[in-house]
């Protein structure tokens, strides 16, 4: 086990999986407290349009997927902003425009395509340098807005109040969605499209039945976001088993455990 | 001269093809309490709304069309320092599943930003204030574990800890025992007497806005009556209000079917 990581591609797998667990599990607090844990899946999904295109164009798919999600999520946020649908529904018809994308966009390229199948259930060990080098930025990014948790917190504690306390609530409603998309496609080769809604609601989802306060439920969510994937990624290489089943299992049990230890 | 703490000069409101408020005139001086009361839909809610500069802010639901002046403190509401006012919202806005304290929410009151950690002098302001309603034995408890009039009595303490001069209450009463509705006018007269702060009301209480208030506004989308509660709410004055209202409400739900 030790000398594994040694090998260079465990380690740009371990690294991938903590920086994408700690920032999925951050923004999953926020998503999971303001009812958005479909947000995940819809996201998920128009990354899969996006790697899609990447693929057909030949293109690095990240490069595709990044803008395509985030424009995506932007376009959910305005709906939601500007409608009174409901957010499941806003979310469900950009869901399906992407999956209708990206089934088409596969079926335009000659032949089967295996590396397709890596981006639907994740490949870890498939993780380069310029993927972590994305992952590392976005959680600079990330770090460096730390500030903005307390207008975020505030904004899904109470609409109105943050309004009336002329918080710019919409425009922390965007930056939200932006990053949310961005980590969402930077998780699919550690996760997985099938998976990603998991790996963002879990770990918040846990924090919640164990903590009194949102700043406790974050700490909480975070931790649980980084230190599943260490079990989870020993568990894939003892057993040879996807990264990210084991990983978002791993979640699940400590889900089923706060759900019978709790107060 | 100091302005008057609200002013509005034939402020309309309208949601699409429904007229929410119409050509509401009104002035309120400062450290006036005015009680303001109307049947359900009477559009209280969206008069403060107005006056906080959310008349817009939450719609999801079609184009609103907002016609008319309002002043507050002198100011149009989006330029009046957050500070200068305290808010208390009607009770059914609040998400009762957000993981929080009673004393989370107060100090939230105080820093206008959700808090991460709650410095020691946060704590004992918050404290300070929660005793002041009546409510410190609440201050480490969850929100969601709160009974109603509870949870009125933590929002009263956030909305006084910022100490501001106009307080905004969207029927802080509701749900509060007949103790608390007095402890209520005895805090917001108290803070007044202390501070000269102005205080709107909205109630369904008549009776307790007759012996509290130094003005009532009748409010049924339009300015039925404003004045001091013997002249507003006499007999008279009052079976036209009512008169005004059941026709005016059916009128309304006529115009939205
Ligand atoms: N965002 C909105 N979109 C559409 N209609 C709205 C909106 N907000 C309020 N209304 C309508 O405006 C009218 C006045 O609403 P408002 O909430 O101000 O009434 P209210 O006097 O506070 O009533 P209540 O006593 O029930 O609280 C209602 O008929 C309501 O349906
Ligand atoms: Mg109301």
């Amino acid at each position: 086990m030790m000398e594994a990581l040694q090998l260079p591609f465990l380690q740009r797998a371990l690294l991938a999986g903590l920086l994408v667990g700690g920032l999925a599990s951050y923004l999953g607090v926020m998503v999971v407290q303001r009812r958005l844990s479909f947000l995940g899946d819809g996201l998920a999904h128009a990354a899969f349009a996006g790697v899609a295109l990447g693929l057909l164009l030949h293109e690095e798919p990240l490069w595709v997927a990044i803008p395509f999600a985030v424009g995506v999520s932007l376009a959910i946020t305005w709906v939601r902003e500007r409608s009174n649908l409901g957010d499941d529904t806003a979310i469900g018809i950009f869901f399906a425009v992407s999956v209708a994308l990206g089934v088409l966009f596969m079926s335009m390229r000659q032949g089967f395509a295996p590396d397709a199948v890596a981006y639907l259930f994740g490949s870890i060990l498939t993780v380069t340098q310029t993927d972590l080098w994305v992952m590392g930025f976005i959680a600079l990014g990330v770090a460096l807005l730390a500030p903005v948790w307390s207008h975020w917190a505030y904004a899904t504690f109470d609409r109105e109040l943050a309004l009336a306390d002329r918080q710019p609530v919409l425009l922390y409603d965007y930056l939200l969605a932006g990053l949310i998309a961005l980590v969402v496609v930077v998780s699919v080769k550690v996760v997985g499209i099938v998976l990603i809604a998991a790996f963002i609601v879990i770990p918040a989802a846990t924090a919640r039945l164990l903590s009194r306060t949102f700043s406790a439920m974050t700490v909480i969510s975070v931790a649980i976001g980084v230190f599943s994937v260490v079990p989870g990624l020993a568990a894939a290489y003892l057993f040879d088993v996807p990264a990210g089943s084991a990983i978002v299992l791993v979640q699940a049990l400590l889900f089923a455990l706060a759900l019978t230890l709790r107060r | 001269m100091t302005a008057p703490a609200v002013e509005m000069h034939a402020y309309s409101v309208s949601f699409g093809e429904f007229q929410a408020l119409q050509e509401v005139n009104l002035s309120v001086p400062q450290g006036a309490f005015v009680a303001i009361v109307g049947p359900n839909g009477a559009g209280k809610s969206t008069l403060l709304k107005a006056l906080l500069g959310l008349e817009r802010g939450l719609l999801r639901d079609g184009p609103t069309q907002v016609s008319g002046t309002v002043r507050v403190m002198g100011l149009p509401p989006r330029q009046v320092p957050p500070g200068w006012v305290g808010y208390v919202p009607q009770v059914k806005g609040f998400d009762r599943s957000f993981p929080a304290l009673a004393l989370e929410v107060v100090v939230s009151g105080l820093r206008r930003r959700w808090p991460f950690i709650i410095t020691a002098q946060e704590r004992k302001k918050a404290e300070a204030m929660l005793d002041k309603v009546g409510a410190l034995a609440l201050a480490n408890r969850r929100l969601g574990r709160l009974s109603g009039g509870e949870l009125q009595r933590v929002y009263l303490a956030r909305s006084l800890i910022r100490e501001p001069r106009l307080l905004l209450l969207d029927e802080p009463a509701t749900g509060v025992d007949v103790v608390g509705e007095a402890d209520l006018y005895r805090h917001l007269e108290a803070y007044q007497a202390e501070r000269g702060a102005t205080v709107l009301m909205i109630t369904h209480d008549w009776e307790a806005a007759q012996h509290h208030a130094s003005a009532v506004l009748v409010l049924n989308r339009r300015v039925v009556g404003y004045g001091p509660p013997e002249q507003v709410l006499c007999h008279e004055c009052l079976s036209q209000a009512f008169g005004h209202v059941g026709h005016g409400h059916n009128l309304v739900l006529g115009g939205r079917a």
